[in-house]
């Protein structure tokens, strides 16, 4: 018994010193941040059946945008992405592909509604594109602090001395949001959403 | 192998702390925590003065921090990227209750944004946040009237805001808060002095003694001058009158001063983020908001 707690209480001490709270922490932290990047897409996803109505009501002809982008909803509709997929690189790599890829079907759905001056002027319209554009830009700060607390957490798996830690219990650095992707879902957008404001 | 993923663990830790640098002197620093800062001369003092009578009335009012910047240039950020720095360095927004908003003008760029936090998000969604730059502030903007659009964007956010029932606003800020937050430490005080010095020098002078030894340490504690005379003449009476009386009374006494400064302790939370506004400026409760979410509309104009 005394010598339980003897042996104990150095392995307390190496614990906490080497960064095993620190790992408890971030991991909770990283897990908050994916919640909220996972919310944020999913507001998104709930503005566009609103938002492809309302432009089907003005431009019925444009089949095809449409269904691109019921497709790419009803496909990211389809990934359930809970804290611990986002551990899994393969996982994080078909999300961000998803989302990516109804990135663009909106921004071309956007570009289309550009050629229906009813539309552009619809009060409807507006307000749901202001709302996706406030979505989009909430997408981004939530990826940003996503893309920070997974750096952290990385960094703590591979500093010494909370590496040893992470070699003991078998931690690994969690796969982060590529900066490739970063473009192709973030960038896309902004630039079709500037362009109405500046033709007005 | 392993040796290789040292060095890019090392390579990356370098790329990252020397990017991190040389962006973090590319940007535009956050100007100190005002309601109403220009940095790019197009309000006269006059209408400034206006501008923040109406904002801070709005803050004791309603509870709410509404914050006007004006800037040359955000770049190389976004105005978005900017808003939400600025915001959450300033903290906008009553803590646990987020209600801050920042109305951002970035003059060169022609660009405007309207940075809603959490607790605004009710009141001031982004669609109507947009209506507010595209239907009011910009057609005013395009004809050179920045005094009039801003004018006419804040009265208009501050009336969509005014509907939302918030919770009630703190009476003034700072310093009643910190003084009810030393409620139970000059409780403690006046008690376990006047048991010390009454004994040393007998009822009155020790009562005396007491007085001032409350007064003193609440004046370095909360640095207010009047709420510490005010702590001392309490604690002064509060001995003589305990030791006149009787123990038992004393004590009773105690309880229920105790039980007021309960009450005060949730209240004395709040004053969180306190340090930069409430007291040498006097411009600006204590923010005491969390990170934002990046809510809001931009525009230009």
């Amino acid at each position: 018994m005394r010598l339980g707690t003897w042996l104990l209480l150095p392995l307390f001490a190496v614990l906490t010193g080497c960064g095993y709270n620190t790992f408890q922490t971030q991991d909770e932290q990283t897990k908050a941040a994916w919640s909220e990047v996972v919310n944020q897409y999913q507001r998104r996803a709930d503005l566009i059946p609103n938002l492809v109505n309302t432009v089907k009501g003005f431009a019925q002809q444009e089949k095809d945008v449409f269904i691109q982008v019921t497709e790419a909803r009803a496909k990211v509709g389809s990934i359930q992405m809970t804290p611990e997929l986002a551990n899994d690189p393969q996982a994080l790599k078909n999300f961000q592909a998803a989302q990516g890829e109804l990135s663009g079907a909106l921004s071309r759905l956007l570009v289309v509604s550009e050629n229906y001056p009813q539309l552009k002027s619809d009060a409807n319209f507006r307000d749901l594109q202001a709302q996706l554009e406030g979505t989009e830009n909430r997408i981004t700060v939530a990826r940003n602090r996503y893309i920070k607390t997974v750096e952290e957490y990385n960094v703590t798996t591979r500093q010494f001395p909370s590496n040893l830690t992470a070699m003991m219990f078998g931690y690994k650095t969690k796969p982060n949001f590529t900066v490739e992707n970063e473009k192709a879902i973030s960038t896309a957008p902004t630039v079709d959403f500037t362009q109405p404001q500046t033709r007005k | 192998m392993a040796r290789l993923e040292v060095l890019r663990a090392w390579l990356f830790a370098a790329l990252f702390f020397c990017l991190g640098g040389a962006f973090a002197q590319d940007q535009i620093a956050v100007p100190e925590r005002r309601i109403v800062t220009d940095l790019s001369g197009i309000l006269s003092v006059q209408q400034q003065a206006t501008l923040t009578q109406k904002l801070q009335a709005f803050e004791s009012r309603k509870g709410s921090q509404i914050a006007l910047l004006i800037v040359p240039t955000t770049q190389p950020e976004t105005i978005e990227q900017y808003a939400l720095r600025v915001s959450d360095t300033w903290k906008l927004g009553r803590k646990g209750v987020d209600d801050g908003a920042l109305l951002l003008i970035a003059k060169n760029d022609r660009k405007l944004r309207i940075e809603t936090r959490y607790g605004l998000e009710g009141p001031l969604p982004d669609a109507i946040a947009k209506r507010i730059i595209a239907e009011v502030i910009t057609p005013l903007f395009k004809h050179g009237d920045f005094y009039g659009g801003i004018d006419a964007g804040v009265d208009r956010i501050l009336k969509v805001v005014d509907g939302e029932p918030l919770p009630a606003p703190q009476k003034q800020g700072y310093n009643e808060d910190g003084w009810l937050s030393a409620l139970p430490l000059v409780i403690l005080l006046a008690f376990v002095s006047g048991a010390i010095f009454r004994a040393l020098f007998g009822r009155f002078f020790g009562s005396l003694v007491a007085g001032g030894v409350t007064g003193t340490i609440t004046w370095i504690v909360l640095s207010v001058l009047g709420a510490a005379a005010v702590a001392g003449v309490v604690a002064f009476l509060f001995n003589l009158f305990a030791g006149a009386v009787g123990g038992a009374n004393g004590w009773s006494n105690g309880a229920s001063s105790s039980r007021r400064a309960h009450y005060g302790g949730p209240m004395g939370g709040t004053w969180g983020g306190g340090g930069w506004g409430g007291g040498s400026s006097g411009d600006f409760g204590g923010g005491g908001g969390g990170l934002g979410g990046g809510g809001g509309a931009s525009g230009d104009w």
